[in-house]
């Protein structure tokens, strides 16, 4: 018995190792001195470890003609996953909640709706998309992007919000209802306090979604409005590469930073959600 | 609820969540549907930088399989989803009974697996473009270790490039069939552990022969979810490989993209309406278990 548990823990820590080797040599790579990277092997330790690449892809590293380091994509991607985010949830915890409601032929009509809009790929709207966004002049600008963002996440969020809700029980909005209270007051003032773990799941799962968003960002910001996704590609990318690979994975790591930190706080919370135990516990 | 129509208050209820559902609908219909809508009618003509009026019927359908690139895109696709499915499945699989089997251990090592879900593609494609550069990766690393003619130059070789795609997709994502398949070995009623032990039965039967025909519907949706985000990859491809070399590693999602740009509209509608009508293939019975599970509730 105690072998077995030995084996297990042996396996699962190879494992986890290859699963962490690559964002290990990402970090190592980002905190060594260009000399040691074209001298060494990936797999070293730095020798003079330094966060000078770190600080240049935040602050100095030219990305495309403009020398501001990756900090500009940080503040547009910030001004557009914020927004979108709470658009993207109180929208979705309003349908979600209409849906879960009485059960009706439209509100049917309505969930296939989503559920089918889940699955389009954005390629097959991104042209008349640009096209509906230039004659609404928002093409080129943050607006444009949230909007996309909102609109295209919908589907998913509602989906979220209506599960939970329909996991409630039913007598507590008959309840409220039958106290007087309307649609919304039910809504944020009755439910609210029993929909935390939803919630927090919802803005979660959205900010890493919207934060790691990439071809909204690239189709449809202007090139001093680009989110941080895009700004990583334009310096490390296939066809504009630089040869400053520290430079590279640093701004890596900083594009990845908070959807990590959001992910280590709320871990616990999503893996809950993916065995649609979010209501009890 | 039944009996809105008599209550003032019961009104209220009803009626904003007509107007909220009436709104998700128009936002829904307007937002998507008439936009899949115009690119559909878009692949029906002739049009090239700007959309044209021209009905040319199948004509840019022909053209799109008379491409070469395009036929190259479709089959990496193929490729790409079968490795990407199954390894993610199968790998995903036996970690989570590895994991299911670490009591106390398990919410480290779903950490750990899950990972690499939180990050963007982009910074995937940063990440392993560097591991598979040639020079000064892997390659490289091992080379330096001893094993002087160890070859990894994947990313720079056209009948490699698109394993480059599978192996960091594969590195994303099986921690979420992992986290998907845990999460259903949870749900597993612990009777039925309780009745192996007494009856003596070994534990890796009980997974063989009670937990995995258990999870089959998980199965399912894995493969459903890692279908429609192959058939929709543009990130990875365009970060990692570019579609290169040559357009060796290119995908439909991002062939549909680079028509865009290049001002083929007509030819980027017709690869895009395919792309539909591919994910279209994958919903047909994945609606159909949501409607039978939706009615029997």
């Amino acid at each position: 018995m105690r072998i077995h548990r030995v084996v297990l823990h042996v396996i699962l820590c190879a494992a986890a190792g290859v699963f962490l080797f690559p964002l290990l040599v990402a970090v190592l790579t980002s905190i060594k001195p260009l000399g040691e990277i074209r001298d060494g092997s990936i797999f070293g330790l730095p020798q003079a470890p330094t966060l000078a690449a770190w600080s240049k892809a935040w602050a100095s590293a030219c990305i495309g003609t403009r020398c501001t380091g990756i900090s500009a994509g940080f503040a547009s991607s910030l001004s557009i996953v914020l927004p979108a985010v709470f658009g993207s949830c109180i929208l979705g915890a309003i349908t979600g909640f209409a849906l879960s409601l009485k059960r009706s032929r439209p509100a049917d009509l309505l969930l296939l709706t989503l559920i089918v809009s889940l699955f389009v790929p954005a390629q097959v709207i991104l042209y008349p998309l640009i096209v509906v966004e230039r004659e609404l002049t928002i093409y080129g600008t943050r607006t444009g992007v949230i909007v996309a963002d909102v609109i295209w996440s919908l589907p998913f969020v509602t989906l979220l919000f209506r599960n939970f809700f329909l996991s409630l029980p039913r007598e507590i909005v008959a309840a409220a209802s039958i106290d007087g209270a309307g649609f919304f007051t039910i809504l944020f003032r009755v439910l609210l306090p029993l929909s935390v773990p939803a919630y927090a799941v919802a803005l979660a799962l959205q900010f890493t979604f919207l934060w790691n968003e990439f071809l909204f960002g690239l189709m449809l910001s202007a090139a001093d409005k680009q989110p941080m996704t895009v700004m990583l590609n334009v310096l490390a990318g296939p066809e504009f590469g630089t040869l400053e690979y520290n430079v590279n994975m640093a701004a890596a790591m900083e594009a990845a930073v908070p959807t990590i930190a959001v992910y280590l706080l709320a871990g616990r919370l999503l893996a809950r959600s993916i065995s649609g135990r979010l209501s009890n516990g | 609820m039944d009996d809105a129509g008599r209550h003032p208050r019961r009104l209220r209820l009803s009626l904003m969540r007509d107007i909220a559902l009436a709104s998700a609908g128009l936002i829904a219909c307007l937002g998507t549907y008439v936009l899949v809508g115009w690119t559909v009618a878009l692949s029906l003509t002739g049009s090239r930088v700007l959309p044209s009026a021209e009905f040319v019927g199948t004509r840019e359908y022909r053209r799109l399989f008379a491409n070469v690139r395009w036929w190259t895109a479709v089959e990496n696709l193929a490729l790409y989803c079968l490795c990407v499915i199954g390894t993610c499945i199968v790998a995903g699989y036996l970690l989570a009974i590895l994991v299911d089997r670490s009591r106390g251990w398990q919410g480290f090592y779903r950490t750990i697996f899950m990972l690499p879900m939180s990050m963007s593609f982009v910074v995937t494609g940063v990440v392993w473009q560097w591991l598979l550069n040639p020079a000064l990766g892997i390659q490289h690393a091992v080379r330096e270790l001893g094993w002087v003619d160890f070859r990894f130059d994947w990313l720079v070789r056209g009948d490699r490039a698109i394993y480059t795609l599978i192996i960091a997709t594969i590195w994303q994502h099986t921690g979420l069939c992992m986290a998907m398949m845990l999460a259903g070995m949870q749900n597993v009623d612990a009777n039925v552990w309780r009745l192996a032990r007494i009856d003596a039965v070994p534990v890796w039967r009980v997974y063989a022969q009670v937990i995995t025909p258990m999870l089959r519907p998980i199965f399912f949706t894995a493969a459903v979810v890692l279908f429609s985000m192959s058939v929709k990859s543009f990130d990875l491809v365009a970060t990692l490989t570019g579609g290169g070399p040559g357009f060796s590693s290119d995908l439909p999602g991002r062939f549909v993209v680079d028509m865009i740009g290049r001002q083929d509209l007509g030819m980027a509608a017709a690869a895009a309406t395919i792309l539909l009508c591919t994910v279209c293939g994958a919903l047909v019975p994945c609606l159909y278990l949501e409607l039978r599970r939706y009615r029997s509730r």
